[in-house]
């Protein structure tokens, strides 16, 4: 009974905070908003008993990629109000066929979903049980292809990240390492053989 | 209790959300990208709650890869915003139209 009104109330407060993200009219309350929505979900995860994937959620979510948004959101100083004009036009449709989706997924998962009624909540863990360690069980022998491509994906979004970002500034002054040390002591210094020249 | 249909329902309703933000905010590129975050949170709900209804770690798993790849995407996609907004002054969606598609 406790654990059925926490999750409402987390439940509420993220559906809250979602509508926030959407309908916030400054993007940096959006991404505040953001935040919240992703902490909650995080404390809805760890009442499913995915304790890792809330810390993950939390520290990686959270800790890296919000503030990497909120960044972003300062850096490009956006007009809001020219961002937002078009706000009321469509609003009435998006909320229409945003109820139309709602009401279509959650009578297909009550009524059509019997198959798999758990409505006594979920089964109870074994005793000892640890999630973490459970789930590196997996990752680490059966998907361990997968979590290498998964490295291989960070890795290539940071190359890409940091190619699309960098630029070349023509005229600034930089020192040019590989030209520095790959320079011969030939090409720098021409030794001249010459006449010596006679006293006046 | 609290069991599955109610994790699916509160997905759907986190899904459904996300759809509407997209299609109301259809000016500004850095919300579009929030609401995409935010759907694949829905999508991760509902892996979690099958994984704990099915007792079986692999919907986790799915999980983990997913919250890599929306990292990525959103490292990638903010980068692109920002060079974006360099070459453009804007990024206001309905100024695309370099491609004229």
């Amino acid at each position: 009974m406790f654990q059925s009104v926490l999750f409402y109330l987390f439940a509420l407060i993220m559906l809250g905070a979602a509508g926030g993200v959407v309908f916030s009219r400054n993007p940096v309350h959006s991404v505040m908003f953001l935040v919240l929505t992703f902490f909650q979900s995080a404390v809805l995860w760890l009442m499913a008993e995915a304790e890792f994937l809330a810390i993950v959620l939390v520290l990686v979510y959270v800790g890296a990629v919000m503030v990497l948004f909120l960044f972003v959101v300062m850096m490009l100083e956006v007009n809001i109000e020219a961002a937002k004009r078009g706000l009321s036009r469509y609003a009435p449709l998006g909320i229409g066929i945003a109820l139309i989706m709602v009401i279509e997924l959650i009578q297909l998962i009550w009524l059509r979903g019997q198959g798999f009624s758990s409505t006594g909540g979920f089964a109870a863990t074994p005793e000892g049980y640890s999630n973490t360690k459970a789930l590196g069980a997996v990752l680490y022998t059966e998907h361990v292809y997968a979590f290498e491509i998964a490295a291989v994906i960070l890795l290539l979004a940071i190359v890409a990240a940091i190619t699309l970002t960098m630029r070349k500034r023509p005229g600034i002054k930089v020192q040019d390492i590989a030209a520095q040390v790959a320079v011969r002591a030939k090409d720098r210094v021409r030794v001249v053989k010459m006449d010596a020249e006679k006293k006046q | 209790m609290i069991g599955l249909e109610h994790y699916l329902t509160l997905a759907a309703m986190l899904f459904v959300l996300s759809i509407a933000g997209i299609i109301v905010n259809r000016r500004n590129l850095i919300l579009l990208l929030m609401c995409i975050e935010l759907m694949l949170l829905a999508v991760n709900f509902n892996f979690i709650a099958f994984s704990r209804y099915l007792g079986d770690e692999t919907g986790q798993v799915f999980v983990f890869f997913i919250l890599t790849v929306a990292a990525a995407e959103a490292a990638i996609g903010l980068a692109i915003l920002v060079v974006l907004f360099r070459n453009k002054q804007s990024i206001a969606v309905q100024e695309l139209n370099t491609l004229k598609g």
